[in-house]
């Protein structure tokens, strides 16, 4: 990297981070998203308590301090429940759009850079996909092999492909046909090499802004799946399936039906706040449209 | 017009047989045995066979598609393996409280997210345009099936105005049952109306920002008349086109709210079928619903291409 374009690029990072900073809504969005991942990664080690073990003598009980957000009916611990289903959504998120992005993206490349057929057949392969939203291809999958989270992941990840395949087309099209990589082309470097080193760089951005939107829906997708009991099985808790179990105990319990529908509706917000907040600032369009910094 | 109408017809007749082709592989080629997964490992033998002859096992899998096409499109779905009924009488009966039921989540969604967005537009970067798109927002994260819960918490548990779920049927009167679907339409309504009105105030203020509003303004319309004659009118493509991709995610929102409230609609009678493994059912209803998703997308094409002719020559098939 010339000494030119090293100073360029840090003030253009140093130019992102600045006017993050002014950003309301990515602000909020970054420090829910990162509450939720670190509230994540703490279940993978430490809860309060364990969450398979039942105890029966302390059900229902109400918020102290021993438990901050009480007990279930089986006297499971509250807080630490909502943790184990904060790492199972994080997860399945993960999983689901890095399905789609490692699947989809390649695909949407490929029909970018050999526009006829094979771009066709990509692009109607997406129509097709579009029609079996998440939840009737899961349902498909586990009227076969039962329900699971693994299962409810391939779902909502199969949904997720045509999504990236169809933006990551729509925006390296525009990228494939500038001069440095016709150049590029011109003097011989292999096709693969020209996505991985000239294009992703150039596309990364709206990809990053539309996985943060996909992470969130996958969420409320396998949400919804558990709450059906397709998704993530007992004893393994998750937000849906706590949502499923409060249900019945709604006229002596209510709040073990609102905190795990509180923490979903938290935890997208959040991600839409953040993929609005990208959007804004990595878009060179949307940058004059931001308010101007205060002086 | 003709001949993207046409081109349209043959690309929708084969979505839709290859959307058949993926829900058959999937359901009666990928498993093996179907009727062993429909009747589990320690089934008799006899009633295996039974259950064989009558899905018609016995027979090659591509004579076993064009079969079950030829039938699915004469109406004959088969005869469902646990409520011993033909499959198209159970989809009929269900259809009554599923149709209604999307059909008021679309006319809610409609009648709060078309004023809310055209309000937000008009008066944006002004505390309402915040206030209607905070809420916005809200919609879009809090999950349908949590929204229809707090619903039944509100209006069942705490206040007492109305049951926490079921459906009287039509028999006792249309009104009964059109207020036993008024909870679940509007926890079906909520997230559809809140992208709906995003969508909404986002194409009128670009159509505020045209050349012929600034025209329809300096030759003196009235406000009131630029912005609803010219400005939302001309604004509404966006809108239909978002209206018609919601409604796969109005159906499949179905499968859920009618669980939550348990209805006996499409949705419920999937999930039954599941926790059932009736097969015979799961695949017709998916096909069905596929089938719907897919024409309703080519309904919303054509009236785009109808309303823009730039997307007739295929401008708009990026």
């Amino acid at each position: 990297m010339s000494e030119v374009t090293a100073v360029g690029y840090i003030r253009h990072r140093a130019g992102f981070w600045r006017r993050a900073m002014r950003h309301p809504g990515f602000l909020i969005g970054g420090a829910i998203s990162l509450l939720v991942l670190l509230m994540a990664a703490l279940a993978l080690v430490w809860t309060p308590y364990p969450v398979t073990v039942l105890n029966i003598a302390e059900k229902l009980s109400a918020a102290s301090i021993a438990h901050p957000l009480g007990t279930d009916h089986f006297g499971r611990d509250i807080l630490s429940m909502l943790m184990v289903g904060a790492g199972n959504s994080v997860a399945v998120g993960l999983v689901a759009v890095g399905l789609g992005i490692g699947v989809g993206g390649p695909l949407g490349l490929l029909a970018a850079m050999r526009p006829g057929l094979i771009s066709e057949a990509v692009m109607r392969a997406s129509d097709l996909a579009f029609a079996f939203p998440a939840l009737l291809t899961a349902v498909m999958i586990t009227a076969i092999y039962g329900p699971g989270t693994m299962n409810s992941v391939i779902a909502i990840g199969i949904f997720n492909i045509p999504v990236f395949a169809r933006l990551t087309r729509g925006v390296s099209l525009s990228v494939w046909k500038m001069e440095y990589v016709t150049a590029a082309r011109a003097v011989g470097v292999p096709p693969l090499q020209i996505a991985l080193r000239y294009m992703l760089p150039n596309i990364a951005s709206p990809l990053i802004v539309q996985a943060t939107i996909q992470f969130a829906l996958a969420i409320l997708a396998e949400a919804g799946l558990s709450y059906l009991g397709l998704g993530t099985q007992p004893p393994q808790p998750s937000w849906g399936k706590m949502l499923h179990e409060a249900q019945t105990m709604l006229y002596f319990a209510p709040m073990l039906a609102i905190l795990p529908g509180a923490a979903i509706a938290v935890t997208v917000l959040g991600l839409n706040l953040l993929g609005d907040g990208l959007r804004d600032l990595l878009d060179p369009k949307l940058r004059g449209t931001a308010k101007p910094p205060k002086t | 017009m003709l001949e993207f109408v046409v081109r349209r017809l043959t690309t929708l007749a084969a979505t839709l047989a290859v959307a058949a082709l993926i829900v058959f592989l999937v359901m009666e080629v990928l498993p093996g045995d179907p009727a062993e997964v429909m009747l589990g490992l320690n089934a008799q033998p006899d009633t295996l066979a039974a259950l064989r002859a009558q899905m018609g096992l016995d027979r090659p899998a591509p004579e076993r598609f064009v079969s079950w096409v030829l039938a699915f499109l004469s109406g004959d779905l088969g005869i469902s393996y646990t409520y011993d009924v033909p499959v198209s009488e159970l989809i009929g009966e269900r259809m009554v409280v599923t149709l209604p039921l999307a059909l008021m989540a679309i006319l809610f969604s409609t009648l709060i997210a078309l004023p809310s967005g055209v309000l937000s537009a008009m008066f944006r970067g002004r505390p309402a345009d915040t206030i209607i798109m905070g809420i916005a927002q809200l919609g879009v994260a809090v999950p349908n099936f949590w929204f229809a819960i707090l619903l039944i918490l509100l209006f069942a548990v705490t206040l007492g105005w109305t049951s926490a779920g079921g459906f009287p049927g039509f028999e006792d009167g249309i009104l009964p049952a059109l207020g036993a679907l008024l909870l679940p339409a509007i926890a079906l309504a909520l997230p559809q109306a809140a992208i709906l009105a995003r969508v909404t105030r986002s194409s009128v203020i670009d159509v505020l920002g045209e050349d012929y509003i600034r025209t329809a303004r300096a030759k003196g319309l009235p406000g009131g008349t630029v912005l609803w004659r010219h400005a939302v009118r001309n604004a509404l493509a966006a809108p239909l086109t978002i209206m018609g991709l919601q409604f796969s995610f109005l159906l499949a929102g179905t499968v859920i709210i009618e669980n939550v409230f348990y209805l006996p609609g499409l949705g419920r009678l999937i999930f039954q079928a599941i926790a059932q493994r009736d097969l015979i059912v799961v695949k017709d209803i998916v096909v069905l619903l596929v089938a719907i998703v897919i024409t309703v997308n080519f309904i919303v094409d054509i009236l785009y291409a109808w309303a823009d002719p730039r997307l007739r020559n295929g401008g708009g098939n990026v």
